[in-house]
């Protein structure tokens, strides 16, 4: 048997300790693991570290910090806490790993740079529990979240699923654009509305059911309709669009003024029984004119108010489109830039087809004049006056 | 060499409501040309006045644009699935 201070010793004999001010110049370039309790940590933390306290240390410092060869400086509140955690992360096979002498305690003294870490409130820590469980998203991940903001272009069949998804995952800041009233027709697909809210206008109802989901929500809304006139005020200062519109001279001028204004778009959209979702990342990759240089001339362009959709299509696309903008906010995986996914829903397919940039592209290619915001001629080609 | 052009559903009135025609070619110009001369109400939909390809309908091989990989000159074999997406804009109605 040891006694507490023999435990110490033996686990000091076996790790590397630093002062706070040998590894504060590492500050933002290597990993600084924080093993204090939640209380001590939301007092005062060093600048990005990585919060575990030491009690779940074992089980889930692999999935917040994969890279076991990669330095991490471990800290407590005095430097005894971080001295045993320093050496499980050895014997968990972390390679380069040093505990701070004096923890923050000291670290504060020595007047060493600190701030107070943004954290969630108890019902928010609830409420998402599970994106804190994914290593990706993590408290930090749904902070991102929750400071975002998405425009929704559209409360109909595509901006239903997407903003209802978007506002249950915690996306703080949700603006909607819709000059439309709610009617019974629309039920069949759009399921942001109900039949309490039949005649509402559409903002409305889709501002009440999004608002009944998550109280962390700020909505914004925009009972108008999309022009060349407001397009460059109403997009101003979102982080992701998700476009949802139903008609192509829309869809181009969200291009070009997305291009101005160098924000993602999440494209959606669908035709009867099949649906096309992509996204349209500024100069990072294809835009919209890439993709279709020229719109089809109306005959051969029937909207799907002339032919028809089918009621749960637009909940798969506008899901995709969420979850597209959910991977843009947070940085995740691959997002759909230069690919379009095309979904069949009588074949129950997906399939995925390049798309490139097109040096031509008079909008984004290298030898584009500059964007002109205008009401849009036959061919969606911006005209001024 | 049968090639395989998926309809999307838009367009399958024009093909008497096939999804899938298969046609002989070594190009994907050919292919298409014998589609658009069994279902000749393709061809508005598919080709310009000039015989160019629309520059609202996409033609992929496999997952690539024909516009990248020599246009109506794409060769293609055996075995290749040739895609028809037309532009649609449908969202929010």
């Amino acid at each position: 048997m040891s006694t507490p201070r023999e435990l110490l010793n033996a686990a000091k004999a076996e790790i590397v300790e630093a002062e706070g001010a040998a590894v504060a110049p590492l500050v933002g370039t290597v990993t600084f693991l924080d093993v204090r309790e939640p209380d001590e940590y939301e007092q005062g933390a060093v600048p990005g570290a990585v919060h575990l306290p030491r009690g779940h240390l074992e089980f889930q410092v692999e999935g917040k910090i994969p890279n076991k060869t990669a330095p991490i400086v471990v800290y407590c509140a005095g430097g005894v806490r971080s001295a045993f955690a320093a050496k499980t992360l050895q014997d968990l096979g972390y390679t380069d790993v040093t505990s701070v002498i004096g923890g923050f305690n000291k670290w504060k003294d020595d007047g060493l740079p600190w701030t107070t870490p943004r954290t969630l409130t108890p019902a928010q820590r609830n409420r998402y529990q599970r994106h804190l469980l994914l290593p990706e998203v993590g408290e930090k991940g749904q902070q991102k979240l929750l400071d975002a903001k998405v425009l929704m272009l559209g409360a109909g069949g595509l901006g239903s699923p997407s903003a209802l998804y978007l506002a249950a995952a915690g996306v703080g800041n949700i603006g909607i654009i819709d000059m439309d009233v709610v009617d019974e027709s629309n039920l069949q697909r759009q399921i942001l509305h109900n039949l309490d809210r039949v005649g509402m206008r559409k903002v409305e109802s889709a501002k009440v059911a999004l608002t009944s989901i998550n109280p962390d929500l700020t909505v914004t809304t925009y009972d108008t309709r999309l022009g060349a006139d407001n397009i460059l005020d109403i997009i101003d200062g979102y982080d992701v669009i998700v476009d949802g519109t139903d008609n192509f001279p829309t869809r181009y001028l969200v291009n070009d003024a997305t291009l101005l204004k160098k924000i993602p778009v999440v494209h959606g959209s669908i035709f009867r029984f099949e649906g096309q979702v992509t996204v349209f990342d500024p100069y990072n990759g294809p835009c919209y004119r890439c993709l279709i240089p020229e719109p089809p001339p109306a005959e051969l362009a029937p909207s799907c108010a002339e032919a028809g959709v089918l009621g749960v299509l637009p909940g798969i696309v506008g899901s995709i489109q969420a979850l597209e903008a959910i991977k843009m906010i947070l940085g995740l995986g691959e997002p759909l830039v230069g690919r379009l996914l095309a979904f069949d829903a009588l074949e129950e397919s997906f399939r995925s087809f390049k798309v490139r940039r097109d040096p031509d592209c008079p909008a984004c290619g290298p030898n584009a004049g500059p964007i002109v915001i205008a009401e849009y001629d036959d061919l969606c080609m911006p005209h001024a006056g | 060499m049968p090639v395989e052009v998926r309809i999307p559903t838009v367009l399958r009135p024009q093909t008497g409501g096939a999804a899938i025609v298969s046609y002989a070619g070594t190009t994907i110009g050919e292919v298409l040309h014998a589609m658009v001369a069994e279902h000749p109400g393709l061809q508005g939909q598919v080709f310009g006045p000039e015989g160019h390809l629309h520059r609202f309908v996409n033609i992929y091989v496999n997952d690539d644009d024909v516009r990248y990989t020599g246009g109506l000159d794409t060769p293609v074999a055996d075995g290749d699935q040739v895609s028809i997406l037309p532009a649609v804009a449908g969202g929010a109605a």
